[in-house]
């Protein structure tokens, strides 16, 4: 995929440079966060019964949203892409606004809607007694609003991209438009798919704002660890070092993990048999 | 990165609001009895929101051509960004250990002086619907308190004040400041909130205050201090006897701050 050949002449310094220099103002902060982390108690710190809870929770939290966006976002991508409906754009609308919306706002945003006195929250309160706002479930909900999106686009720019003549040659097989669904339009938008899944995953484990504004902040059911770095961060600077470091390193992994070819071709775009 | 409750993001709204309306016509000068103009940075507590706005429009009226810019937040995330080295002119706390933070790092332009008391107050919501009457409600099943985080002056309080009391219910949810821990008593999410008296006073009749044994034995004190690195250091020096002088005194009092 890499163009190689003789063709095109040296790359020109006045787009060398400003490149070296977005990867110096990316790598700079990151390497920094490294050299000023307290190694040598990183481990005794690592098993902090504070930093495991905030490392364990926001692990489930940003995995349920994870599965929470992939139950509801293929088949909304899948909608956005395939079916023609009216008011397809307003739908697309709702789906990015999130993305831009500031995390606090989307908080402020979910209260209204979820909160005990939110438009929907209210009748489920008084029904149920239920009451979503600090608790673990709101965390996830936080995370789901603010990650879905990411996900949603991710997909549909896959869906988009692959041939829709694949669909059209299933359909004249005999297919049902479920078995096309399953059988060849998902397949073929799988490294989008694990794109969009890395994306949200990782929107999820960073998110902070509407997390706190939403859901509170208290250990063991509402403390996510970007919450926990804050607080530290007014606490005890070393500690937020720390738990930053570990943030990083988690994501790095899993990054690393999933590299391999599927997210490469995420990045390259799809194949073409 | 901050976290703000709609009615803080309001209090901020017309903060701006006022520092646009003051000095307009920078270049007016003479005005004052010193020569600086522009923009002084004062950096607050969030429960002094009301009325550091409030001497804010006073000390623009007396400089003309000078703004104040203000910014509230937890007093631990302010030292924390003056000892980082943000650029402000002056800096008040709501406890002393925090102002010591910046003390220690030379970040303060000589001592802080302390101007006024604080103690904290039970809120809940207007309808309350928890039903609670008295402090040690608190301790019922199924009650929803929130408090400030206890690296915030007002959570350290209110850790001092729950002990104190005997309280052993925990909180749902540690806020980042007084005014978040407003808002959600405001809003209704939480079924109480520990907050400064002043802050009762400030959620008007959208919050109920209901009284907290040993509160009076339990204050916090304020310091106020002009930074080290103050760009407007004279102007500094006027906010700072703005408010520790009897203007500053009585817009305080009224607010339901005590004398330091």
């Amino acid at each position: 995929m890499t163009a190689r050949g003789p063709a095109l002449g040296r790359a020109p310094a006045r787009l060398l440079v400003p490149a070296c220099v977005g990867v110096a103002f990316l790598g700079l902060p990151l390497l920094a966060l490294l050299a000023r982390t307290p190694w040598s108690d990183f481990l005794t710190r690592l098993t902090e019964p504070a930093i495991l809870d905030a490392l364990r929770l926001s692990m489930v939290t940003s995995l349920a949203a994870v599965a929470v966006v992939t139950a509801v976002g293929i088949p909304l991508a899948w909608a956005l892409a395939r079916v023609e409906f009216p008011g397809r754009t307003v739908v697309r609308a709702f789906v990015i606004v999130p993305l831009v919306l500031p995390p606090v706002v989307g908080g402020v945003a979910l209260l209204s809607a979820f909160g005990r006195r939110g438009l929907l929250g209210a009748p489920l309160y008084d029904a149920f007694g239920v009451s979503l706002p600090f608790t673990t479930p709101a965390v996830v909900v936080a995370h789901a609003f603010v990650s879905l999106p990411f996900f949603v686009l991710s997909v549909e720019g896959a869906l988009r991209a692959t041939d829709r003549e694949y669909d059209v040659v299933a359909a004249t097989l005999g297919a049902s438009r479920w078995t096309t669904f399953r059988r060849v339009s998902l397949p073929l938008a799988g490294p989008g798919l694990l794109a969009g899944l890395v994306l949200a995953w990782a929107r999820a484990l960073g998110e902070f704002g509407a997390t706190i504004t939403f859901a509170g902040n208290y250990p063991g059911t509402t403390r996510t660890m970007p919450n926990a770095i804050y607080v530290e961060l007014q606490n005890d600077q070393q500690a937020a070092l720390v738990l930053s470091v570990i943030l990083m390193l988690v994501s790095v992994a899993v990054l690393a993990l999933l590299r391999e070819r599927w997210f490469d071709q995420a990045v390259h775009g799809p194949v073409r048999a | 990165m901050r976290t703000r409750t709609p009615a803080l993001l309001l209090s901020l709204v017309a903060t701006l609001a006022l520092a646009g309306c003051g000095g307009s016509d920078a270049s007016s000068g003479g005005g004052g009895s010193d020569q600086e103009t522009g923009t002084l940075t004062v950096l607050a507590a969030a429960s002094l929101t009301e009325t550091f706005t409030t001497l804010a429009k006073d000390f623009e009226d007396r400089h003309p051509g000078v703004q104040v810019k203000l910014a509230f937040d937890s007093s631990a995330t302010l030292a924390e960004q003056v000892t980082q080295g943000a650029p402000a002119d002056v800096l008040a706390t709501a406890d002393e250990r925090t102002m010591q933070t910046v003390v220690d790092a030379h970040g303060t332009a000589g001592d802080a002086r302390l101007f006024a008391t604080n103690h904290l107050q039970m809120v809940v919501p207007r309808d309350n619907p928890a039903g609670l009457k008295k402090f040690s409600d608190l301790e019922r099943p199924g009650v929803k308190y929130v408090v400030c985080v206890d690296s915030a002056p007002c959570g350290k309080l209110a850790a001092t004040v729950l002990e104190a009391t005997g309280i052993t219910a925990k909180p749902v949810s540690e806020e980042v400041d007084v005014k978040a821990v407003l808002g959600k008593v405001e809003l209704g999410e939480a079924d109480a909130g520990l907050v400064y008296a002043t802050d009762a006073v400030a959620g008007g009749d959208k919050v109920r205050p209901i009284d907290i044994p040993t509160s009076n034995e339990n204050l916090n004190s304020y310091p106020i201090a002009a930074l080290a690195d103050a760009r407007k250091p004279a102007l500094a020096r006027d906010w700072v006897a703005l408010v520790t002088g009897p203007t500053g005194r009585r817009v305080l009092a009224d607010a339901g701050f005590g004398k330091p």
